[in-house]
């Protein structure tokens, strides 16, 4: 009798340290991005508030590898959406051979990367763009033809526009850098690299 | 020791003449077939054997203040214990407090038995091909080629363990930095590229134990051999984050998620990348 109690007791004890001890999900993401914190160093121009996330990031790292709830989703979005500027002047295509540039250019924002630039896009990195080039990667989709695909008109260089500013205005969580909202590309680089999409003449409408 | 110098100075001749071969196939047609060719060519003859017997002679040398040998180095199966240790890490050490990966664990050795300074320590973590040549590779080189053919066999049985894993798991999913990025963005599906490049997807078992008993791995555009804190460093340098420490717990956490998804296979390195 004593004896089962004594175990009764322990392992009553051992559920209580043992919940004690679970950290939550939210709690050990905490942890983790203060240990974070404490194991990097800055380094030219990448200093330590590039581990300072934003909202989008927190909650794209807090679902990632999950179901991303819809009612996040529809936050994320929305609040990526408020964040497009288009341009003063309206213009929203530039040139494309200077797109082409800037879609191979895989230098920018590196510690390793002159501060003065150059900073690219680095598009062939994860997309297909002109065929020309074989030498593209996939971890987004091929925009080959993007807009003979889409129509030449205003709705698709608006879209253009918005997608290279902020994808995850469109996409929730988008493997894809917001490059006009986190300041990559300036606003005339994203007009060439629109260009690079929209106009009819670039190698990708070919 | 002398046997496995002279099978490196060999080998090196062999990799010379494959890597000439396959760099006139490759002229030919830039596909992946020719690369994983390329890379069967040269596993023949691996130059990172030159490491490996560096590392071997930095081993059994006095060094430091305390003119002591890594002998006293004690990687979790005992002082001076090599065979196999690798395998096994990370792992908790109690006389540091501290779950560490090879890599740190050696740094401890180095300042708290051998009597040199942090600093001291830390200069040269990464080498430059013939210009200048790192111990802490070659060491490194040694250690892990004496787990090859071993299975990858982390437990997670220590809570300090337990804890680095899951920090390590929150970390590969972290998303920041001017470009969003994380390990996922690039290591969370399979069949993706970046340019030619394959990227192994590390949240699959295949993915994770495919890619992890293979570092350290001598890079052939590099000229160097490259250990799993340089894999680390490298990929955050460009995920556009700051720099990595070598041997912080980030580093260790990372590791240990990694290591421990691979368990059960094989480790097969130090090997041979482009």
């Amino acid at each position: 009798m004593r004896t089962s109690t004594v175990l009764l007791w322990t392992a009553v004890a051992a559920g209580i340290v043992g919940c004690a001890m679970m950290p939550s999900d939210a709690e050990v993401s905490a942890k983790a991005a203060t240990v974070m914190k404490a194991s990097f160093k800055e380094s030219g121009q990448a200093k330590l508030d590039r581990l300072d996330q934003d909202d989008t990031q927190r909650l794209c790292s807090l679902y990632a590898g999950k179901a991303l709830p819809k009612d996040v989703a529809a936050k994320i979005e929305a609040e990526n959406l408020a964040s497009i500027k288009y341009p003063a002047d309206g213009k929203l295509v530039g040139d494309w051979k200077n797109g082409e540039k800037i879609a191979q250019e895989g230098r920018g924002k590196q510690f390793s990367d002159d501060p003065a630039g150059p900073v690219g896009a680095n598009c062939y990195a994860c997309h297909r763009l002109d065929p020309k080039e074989l030498s593209y990667g996939t971890i987004g989709p091929s925009l080959y033809q993007f807009a003979k695909v889409r129509g030449y008109s205003e709705d698709t260089r608006k879209y253009a526009w918005g997608k290279v500013y902020n994808p995850d205005a469109f996409a929730a969580c988008s493997n894809m850098p917001r490059f006009g909202h986190s300041r990559i590309l300036t606003e005339a680089q994203i007009r060439d690299v629109v260009a690079l999409l929209v106009d009819p003449d670039s190698p990708v409408n070919k | 020791m002398l046997d496995k110098r002279a099978r490196a100075l060999a080998v090196t001749g062999a990799a010379l003449l494959a890597a000439a071969a396959v760099s006139l196939a490759l002229a030919q047609g830039s596909t992946v077939d020719e690369i994983a060719k390329y890379r069967a060519a040269l596993q023949d003859g691996n130059p990172a054997e030159l490491w490996e017997a560096r590392g071997e002679d930095l081993w059994k040398q006095p060094r430091g203040p305390g003119k002591v040998s890594f002998e006293r180095c004690d990687l979790g199966l005992g002082a001076g214990v090599v065979k196999g240790a690798y395998a096994q890490m990370p792992r908790y050490f109690a006389d540091a407090g501290r779950v560490m990966d090879l890599e740190s664990r050696l740094l401890w050795c180095m300042t708290a038995q051998q009597g040199t300074s942090d600093a001291d320590a830390r200069k040269g973590l990464f080498g430059n091909g013939n210009e200048r040549k790192s111990d802490m590779e070659a060491l490194v080189a040694y250690v892990t080629s004496e787990s090859r053919g071993t299975k990858m066999n982390v437990a997670l049985d220590d809570p300090h363990v337990r804890e680095m894993y899951a920090l390590g798991e929150k970390m590969f999913y972290f998303r920041g930095g001017t470009h969003d990025f994380s390990c996922a963005t690039c290591h969370g599906e399979d069949a993706k590229r970046i340019r030619l490049q394959d990227l192994p997807n590390l949240t699959t078992k295949e993915g994770a134990q495919k890619a992890y008993t293979t570092w350290p791995a001598y890079r052939v555009s590099q000229g160097e051999l490259r250990t799993f804190q340089w894999r680390l460093y490298d990929c955050f340098r460009q995920q556009r984050f700051p720099e990595l420490v070598y041997g912080s717990d980030a580093s260790i956490a990372l590791t240990t998620f990694l290591a421990r998804n691979a368990n059960g296979a094989a480790f097969d390195a130090p090997a041979i990348k482009r």
